[in-house]
């Protein structure tokens, strides 16, 4: 083996060794995106279930009965009846209801003329995103109901325009099945920045980068010997998560393996890349932790498009968010997950990986030095 | 083996400069410093913490730039091919980098393979590394799990995977007990008497540099001095005595002869005062009307009397001396009229237990008022578990201590009260100043409104820190900075002193000036308790105990632990050769 080779496989095998005996690498590799997946796989959902809803029936009727049957059957409403609006006011405002569904006294009555019936719909805004979502359900169980009670044999009642959505790519409209390849790219932004970050700022701090600096070995060695350990071992994090995905939270995978190793690998790359970039010029681990959350956690969660529509922010910011590497990844993974090998997305935004890959990498091994200033 | 010409000095500095910027101003760490090592020789780099010596280090092994001069090692320019140079040195930072999780084996494996070392010829290498340092029983120990000394000696062993041309150690001795620091010098020496290695080596201790071919001394990035250690001092000779007056108070002997005419230099040592004269002709005076028996003898010159006469001498525009015994000092001025023999601390088989191990085994001492107590260990003696026991900081698993006549088992907070504590990396915050940092330490001691004024005035008055009162503290020079902190210390009037290595690393006119306020404190009744490791901190306690493994093994003056050394090999033993003597009989004792 040629002097530098020795000198590779020598600073590999130290690396391998400290992962092995210091779990703070395997912590960061393994448990950190497994947390993260947990905490907001379990808990951030789009979706509203068992949503508190009263009702407030002035005049029982057998249709108010039906309506009222129908929004309890739903799985995304839990209801309570009342008799006056007064009293699911006063619920309302207790927090023990999220909305009142009111139906008037006249409601069969003009369920049947031609006017149509009305109801009135009252919810609570506080969090206007749960607030839409409810009202659209609603307004689907409205929908659903007034087009059973026109068909032949029901109730009869003046035929509304049917809507027929049909959903492709997440046919149950699950916002979990959408958030979570999300949420992967996310976590690995973070992992992947502070793997190396972490690792180097802790050679700075316990005074071994200046002895290494010293030795034969060159720059590109000790950099890469950095870079290939923490790949796979960003790798394995990627893995677990994408099985954590699928098995536990029952996320479908449409794309294929190697695709999605492919681009992850890119992927990792960038996010390795920044983390050299950031321990470039962090030398204490709880400075290049700081910055490896502000300059790729918050970035990847506001702007990749995770939870927050790109396609709706205003031009400028749409604009950043084209150097936010999770933003490829985030479309790329959703894509895999969701839809399949579709390459005329896949390319483009693997394409911009990789460029930006080369950039970070580029730029830590211009910026580091064999010196100390 | 070198290529170049023999002649050419091995190390060769052409008026390097280096700066800095902090804290919006520019500061030279290395000054216009030119200087050249010879070939097969140990140079001893000598001067007090932030002097410049880990710059210089860094300049000459092209981890650092310099901004003007020229660096030359075998002749190439360390600048322009720090490849080249990096093939023929082997540099050991100060804080060494080995790897805390791999073994011995596998840092030495690790270091060999980045030098290039055959491997064929590592297990060759390693017997005789492993030899050498005496660590060959720990091969698989992790680093992390070593104690210091061996940890130096294994970061020794990597930087010498590879015998190099020339070896640059940064501060090896920093932190490393007597023992251990004998044995990193006696491999040292082994190197250059057996391949001819130049050595460049940095400390701050000037005993050690005196076992140097030569030495350059440094003080403020500048070179002060560039000789052997012998005609160094040789200037000194005839200047340097020994006085003692039984009977009398040291103390009080110390503060007239300072005051006599013709001394440079006093300091008090033990029961004795160690005196430096303005030049060879003058004898100090034999007689002095208030010390009846004093008895003066010429003692030898050290290295460290050269280096304060060339810093007093430096010093063209001095500030005024401070002059800390006249001022009426802080505490008790009342309870110094109280009769000396009262115990202030006592410890009855003080022992502390974590789980199985004991940390501190039926230790008992008794410390009586307004006296200097040391206690002095190897890492690992105990030293420290005592010392947070007394502060009320750890509580004892048996045995009984009273501090300042409480009971520390029930009433650790009131004792708390009486005792002030300045930590050895001075815990000051950096980013305020120092008139802040004063009010903060006296809120936190419960001073309030004109009285807190009023001794923040006497802080800032009696320390001399008035013209930087409202700087940054951390920019503050380091003697100013121990000012500091001494000052936070004693706010509260304290009755008790702890200090942790106070003067480590700070140079010989700043530990002096700290000390001369310590002696005048405990003049008036303050009690000072003092750990160190550091042998010249010890030479200033009255009163010392040595601790190993948990216990005490040697108690008394410095004048008569040293005596426990002498020897006809040994006349004139130094603290050093008596705290390994002590050590080594202890061992010894243990083994029989």
């Amino acid at each position: 083996m040629s002097a530098a080779g020795v000198r590779l496989t020598a600073l590999l095998r130290k690396e391998a060794l400290q992962i092995m005996r210091d779990p703070s690498a395997l912590a960061i590799a393994f448990a950190l995106p497994a947390f993260l997946l947990f905490i907001f796989g379990y808990g951030v959902t789009l979706d509203a279930k068992e949503v508190p809803l009263g009702v407030v029936v002035e005049r029982p009727s057998a249709d108010t009965a039906a309506f009222e049957g129908k929004l309890r059957q739903s799985p995304y409403f839990e209801t309570t009846e009342y008799r006056d609006f007064a009293a699911a006011e006063r619920a309302l405002e207790a927090h023990e209801i999220n909305g009142i569904v009111w139906l008037r006294e006249d409601f069969s009555r003009r369920m049947r003329s031609s006017r149509g019936a009305t109801i009135g719909a009252i919810l609570n805004g506080v969090d206007a995103n749960s607030a839409r979502i409810v009202e659209g359900y609603l307004q689907q169980a409205w929908a659903a109901w007034l087009a059973d009670a026109a068909r032949p044999g029901g109730p009869g009642a003046a035929l509304p325009v049917a809507v027929a959505p049909r959903i492709r790519f997440n046919p149950e409209v699950r916002s979990r099945d959408y958030l979570i390849p999300g949420l992967i790219a996310l976590v690995m932004t973070l992992t992947g920045a502070l793997l190396t970050a972490l690792v180097i700022a802790r050679e700075w701090e316990r005074g071994t980068q200046e002895a290494l600096m010293v030795t034969r070995a060159t720059l590109r060695e000790i950099l890469l010997a950095k870079l290939l350990p923490y790949f796979v071992l960003g790798l394995g994090g990627m893995a677990a998560s994408v099985i954590l995905a699928v098995t536990l939270f029952r996320v479908p995978f449409h794309g294929s393996a190697w695709a999605l190793l492919v681009t992850s690998s890119l992927f990792l790359l960038a996010a390795l890349g920044m983390g050299l970039l950031i321990s470039t010029a962090a030398r204490n681990q709880f400075v290049a932790g700081q910055i490896a959350i502000i300059a790729t956690f918050l970035p990847a969660f506001i702007l990749s498009g995770f939870v927050f529509d790109i396609g709706s922010m205003p031009a400028p910011i749409r604009a950043v968010t084209h150097v936010v590497a999770a933003r490829y990844f985030v479309t790329i993974l959703q894509t895999l997950f969701l839809a399949g090998d579709l390459w005329s997305v896949l390319l483009p935004n693997a394409l911009a990986l990789a460029l930006m890959a080369a950039l970070f990498l580029g730029v830590a091994r211009l910026r580091a030095r064999k010196r100390l200033d | 083996m070198p290529i170049t010409p023999e002649d050419r000095p091995a190390l060769e500095l052409s008026r390097v400069t280096r700066r800095f910027r902090a804290a919006g101003r520019t500061v030279a760490a290395v000054d216009a410093l030119s200087a050249r090592i010879e070939r097969g020789t140990v140079t001893g780099l000598v001067g007090p913490d932030g002097a410049g010596k880990t710059t210089l280090m860094r300049l000459c092994t092209g981890l650092l730039l310099p901004d003007e001069g020229r660096v030359e090692l075998f002749g190439i320019d360390v600048a322009r091919r720090p490849e080249d140079v990096r093939a023929r040195i082997a540099y050991m930072p100060q804080r060494f980098g080995l790897y805390e999780d791999l073994s011995v084996l596998e840092n030495l494996e690790l270091y060999a393979r980045l030098q290039g070392v055959p491997a064929i010829q590592h297990a060759a290498r390693f017997e005789e590394l492993l030899h050498m340092t005496g660590l060959g029983p720990f091969l698989g120990r992790l680093a992390g799990r070593l104690s210091g000394g061996m940890k130096q000696k294994l970061g020794l062993a990597c930087t010498l995977v590879q015998v190099p041309e020339m070896l640059f150690l940064d501060e090896p001795t920093v932190g490393v007990d007597p023992v251990s620091r004998r044995e990193l010098w006696a491999i040292v020496d082994a190197l250059v008497r057996t391949s001819g290695v130049t050595v460049l080596l940095s400390t701050s201790y000037l005993d050690e540099a005196e076992r140097c071919a030569s030495v350059l001394l440094m003080h403020e990035g500048r070179l002060l001095e560039s000789a052997d250690p012998a005609s160094l001092t040789a200037p000194m000779t005839g200047r340097c005595f020994r006085a003692s007056a039984p009977g009398m108070d040291t103390r009080r002997l110390h503060a007239l002869l300072a005051r006599s005419p013709g001394i440079m230099d006093a300091t008090i040592q033990g029961g004795h005062v160690r005196l430096v004269t303005r030049a060879a002709g003058t004898p100090p005076p034999s007689r002095i009307p208030e010390a009846r028996n004093l008895a003066v003898e010429p003692v030898a010159p050290r290295l460290e009397d050269a280096f304060v006469a060339r810093l007093l001498e430096q010093a063209a525009s001095p500030e005024p001396p401070p002059t800390p015994a006249s001022t009426p000092t802080p505490a008790s001025t009342a309870t110094a009229r109280e009769p000396a023999a009262d115990v202030v601390i006592s410890a009855d088989r003080l022992t502390r237990r974590f789980g199985d191990f004991t940390a501190v085994d039926a230790v008992s001492f008794e410390v009586r008022r307004g006296e200097i107590f040391g206690l002095l260990g190897a890492n690992g003696a105990g030293k420290s578990t005592t010392f947070r026991m007394l502060c009320g900081l750890l509580p004892p698993t048996a045995g009984a201590l009273r501090v300042a006549g409480f009971d520390l088992r029930r009433a650790a907070g009131a004792a708390r009260g009486r005792i002030g504590y300045m930590a050895q990396r001075f815990s000051l915050y950096g980013d305020l100043s120092p008139r802040q940092n004063l009010t903060f330490f006296s809120s936190a001691y419960r001073l309030r409104g004109a009285r807190q004024q009023e001794r923040i005035g006497w802080a800032l008055r009696e320390f001399g820190l008035q013209p930087m009162a409202d700087a940054a503290s951390r920019d503050l020079p380091l003697g100013y900075k121990q000012r500091l902190a001494l000052a936070c210390a004693l706010m509260h009037e304290p009755d008790i002193l702890f200090l942790d290595e106070p003067t480590s690393g700070v140079d010989p006119l700043a530990r002096r000036e700290f000390w001369r306020r310590i002696h005048a404190l405990a003049g008036h009744g303050v009690t000072v308790l003092v750990t160190t490791h550091f042998m010249e901190e010890a030479e200033y306690c009255d009163r010392l105990i040595i601790l190993s493994q948990g216990g005490i093994i040697a108690a008394g003056d410095s004048e008569r632990l040293k005596a426990l050394a002498r020897s006809a090999q040994l006349p004139n033993p130094t603290m050093e050769d008596a705290f390994i003597a002590v050590l080594e009989g202890a061992a010894g004792a243990r083994a029989a």
